[in-house]
């Protein structure tokens, strides 16, 4: 759907559903320099299971203008000013690692706003090297290779994607190669700048990690898991693509998560 | 944390798609001969039914040995993934018929294989999809073909009969400046002589038949995808933009953003047409993939030293190899294939008809059959065979003449492909 947010073009995913007051809201943020569609399966499955879904593209990627957000509290306001646009009073909202950091400092900011919130593939603090960070400022290929060379685990290039006849690796440089200059730059330089005491969020929290991502390796989540008190599920065989490395067992921790949330109660 | 570095071709070859089987622990890929999948649950199935969960349904969508195959030439090949078809041609029509329908139009190289033109130029123009067929070498040819319904410029990287190189870098831009993609067949090039998307292809397909498998036991064929053209801007592609009724109002591109063209390549056309590998056929092309970067070199040498051969030999007229002097895309061919311009090309063979047919007759090393690209060499005399009722005028039309002769070099000793090649040679002398 086609969304106007401080007054340019946004958009959001909403598994070909409309929106139904009644229903509770799920709203999903991608993480640095990717879009909605990294959370197809997870998002079409609440889609068609009770759910109200807005899985975003952040202004600056997918379908949504320009230009990025600079800050991680940028985009945390923006993500409540979808809310603010569709009329929605609270939401749930689950976050992809720079994603995750979002959904965390909406709930830090505007805790009246956020009902509960999923962090996959998460660290805090998430910084970024100097030498991805010089990459992405100059726009190199390189950039895009360590982004998607990290972003996976190790095994991933000998296969095989659990979406048949895919090649994760050519997905994600295929993204990264339909990005507007500078706006991975953005949003790594976001990531790495980000600090926050979190202690506005006070609602539940769920970690989902993988064991072998090495660009948010899960004791890097540790000590945040530990003072959020956030529920951790640890993925045993996923890198930090979670969505795409193990969907099922992404989506099997988001389904037990959100199930406490009931689908049949009064609208919000 | 060092820098990032990718596997490399020849691991890729060996690797990629496939882990050790969890089941079993087997190292070579398990063919999994099934129909069909069973769900967990019905909750499970539904799921998988709607694309909320990844998995197998029914092996004419998917099948876990066959998605091996395909993710492996999406890796050789740097796309975001393929689907593997039940040959060739039928990847081809898969490619078409995903992107358009009656009332569109495609324009396409004038030299290609015999069974794409006669899908482009005959079959799909009885169901509404035409074609214009132009000189490969003739840039300005191929933007001119360029009308509002066209939805597509294909090609093969070397073109039958001539090897034409095709200018992709050139082709591609001017479909992009028209908002189409370019589609080519990758076939005589594989992945391991030409990178067909680096150079701007947008799509591309093998006949895996050919060197992909080497072996020439199994017909197959493989569809893929750079997953770089953006169908929602270009504003062209409805069947990947609009919402499509036979899949619950799908937006394929809004659903899956760079996967669009193969999500509806999968959920509708092999749903619909059907035309899928079967998981034994995909095995034994895997077999042939894991060798592929140890035969394709073989193959060039094996081809320039016949070439070189059959350039000085005083019964031959000419020789067609883009790597010749005398070739019209021998600059082309430096540019664009370094690695080598692969291992089928054709020669003249003097004295015409009888000269073609006795020499044919006395190969005892090369096999004579229509097929290209196996690890054994291969000939053809088109005049006596696959165009034996045409006139000499209408052989030229085709581009060759009574002598043309078609050579796939394969992966014997060189010396004995050399003797018998003379040999084949000094008796069409006396024909």
């Amino acid at each position: 759907m086609e969304l106007a947010v401080d007054r340019r073009r946004a958009f959001a995913y909403t598994a070909s559903h409309a929106f139904e007051p009644q229903k509770p809201t799920l709203v999903f943020v991608h993480g640095a320099g990717l879009d909605h569609s990294l959370f197809g399966l997870q998002s079409r499955y609440f889609g068609y299971h009770g759910r109200n879904v807005l899985a975003l593209d952040l202004p600056g990627h997918g379908r949504s203008e320009g230009p990025p957000l600079p800050t991680i509290a940028a985009m945390a306001d923006w993500v409540v000013s979808v809310l603010d646009a569709q009329h929605i009073a609270q939401a749930s909202i689950v976050g992809h690692s720079m994603g995750a950091l979002v959904a965390l400092e909406a709930a830090n900011r505007r805790p009246e706003r956020v009902e509960r919130i999923a962090c996959i593939g998460v660290a805090y603090p998430m910084k970024v090297s100097e030498a991805f960070l010089e990459a992405a400022r100059k726009n190199e290929q390189t950039a895009f290779d360590m982004e998607t060379i990290w972003g996976h685990a190790p095994q991933v290039p000998f296969g095989g994607n659990p979406n048949p006849g895919m090649w994760m690796y050519g997905d994600a440089l295929a993204r990264l190669a339909r990005l507007a200059p500078g706006v991975l730059y953005t949003d790594l330089k976001a990531c790495d700048d980000y600090l926050s005491d979190f202690a506005g969020v006070k609602c539940p929290v769920l970690f989902i990690l993988g064991k072998r991502d090495v660009m948010t390796p899960p004791r890097a989540a540790t000590a945040l898991a530990q003072k959020l008190h956030a529920q951790v599920e640890v993925v045993e065989l996923s890198g930090h693509s979670l969505m795409a490395e193990a969907p099922d067992d992404t989506l099997d921790a988001l389904v037990e998560f959100f199930s406490e949330i009931r689908t049949d109660r009064p609208g919000r | 944390m060092s820098g990032p570095k990718y596997p490399g071709f020849d691991t890729l070859a060996l690797h990629a798609g496939q882990s050790p089987d969890p089941a079993t622990g087997s190292r070579a890929v398990p063919i999994y001969q099934t129909t069909s999948y069973v769900f967990r649950d019905t909750e499970h199935a539904a799921s998988l039914f709607n694309m909320e969960r990844a998995g197998h349904v029914y092996s004419r969508i998917s099948n876990p040995t066959v998605a091996v195959l395909e993710e492996r030439v999406a890796a050789l090949e740097g796309g975001v993934g393929a689907i593997a078809a039940a040959s060739g041609q039928a990847a081809l029509h898969l490619a078409v018929a995903t992107l358009m329908g009656a009332g569109d139009h495609v324009v396409a190289s004038g030299s290609l294989y015999g069974g794409s033109h006669n899908l482009l130029g005959y079959t799909l123009k009885r169901f509404g999809i035409e074609t214009t067929f132009i000189n490969p070498r003739d840039l300005d040819g191929w933007k001119k073909a360029i009308r509002p319904n066209t939805r597509l410029l294909f090609g093969e990287t070397l073109g039958n009969p001539g090897l034409d190189v095709l200018d992709v870098p050139a082709v591609a831009a001017i479909a992009h400046d028209a908002k189409v993609p370019l589609l080519v067949d990758a076939t005589f090039t594989t992945p391991y002589l030409m990178n067909h998307f680096g150079l701007g292809a947008d799509l591309l397909y093998h006949s895996a038949t050919k060197f992909l498998g080497g072996h020439g036991v199994a017909i197959g064929g493989v569809l893929v995808d750079s997953g770089r053209f953006d169908w929602e801007a270009s504003g062209k592609f409805a069947t990947l933009t609009a919402p499509y009724e036979g899949f619950h109002g799908m937006d394929f591109e809004e659903e899956s953003g760079t996967r669009a063209f193969l999500l509806r390549a999968r959920r509708e056309g092999l749903r619909d047409f059907g035309a899928c590998m079967a998981p034994m056929t995909a095995f034994q092309i895997l077999q042939g993939i894991e060798t592929l970067h140890v035969r394709m070199p073989r193959h060039v040498e094996n081809t320039r030293a016949a070439v070189a051969f059959l350039a000085r030999h005083s019964q031959v007229e000419k020789v067609i190899y883009p790597e010749l002097d005398s070739h019209p895309d021998h600059a082309l061919c430096k540019r664009l294939l370094p690695k080598g311009a692969g291992a089928v090309f054709s020669f003249e063979i003097k004295g015409g008809r009888p000269a073609g047919r006795k020499f044919i007759e006395s190969l005892r090393v090369f096999s004579h059959l229509a097929n290209v690209g196996d690890a054994k060499s291969l000939v053809i005399h088109p005049a006596t065979t696959t165009h034996y009722r045409m006139s000499d005028a209408d052989l030229a039309k085709s581009g060759i003449t009574a002598g043309t002769v078609r050579l796939s070099i394969g992966l014997e000793s060189s010396t004995d492909l050399m003797e018998d090649l003379d040999r084949a040679l000094k008796a069409a002398a006396k024909a």
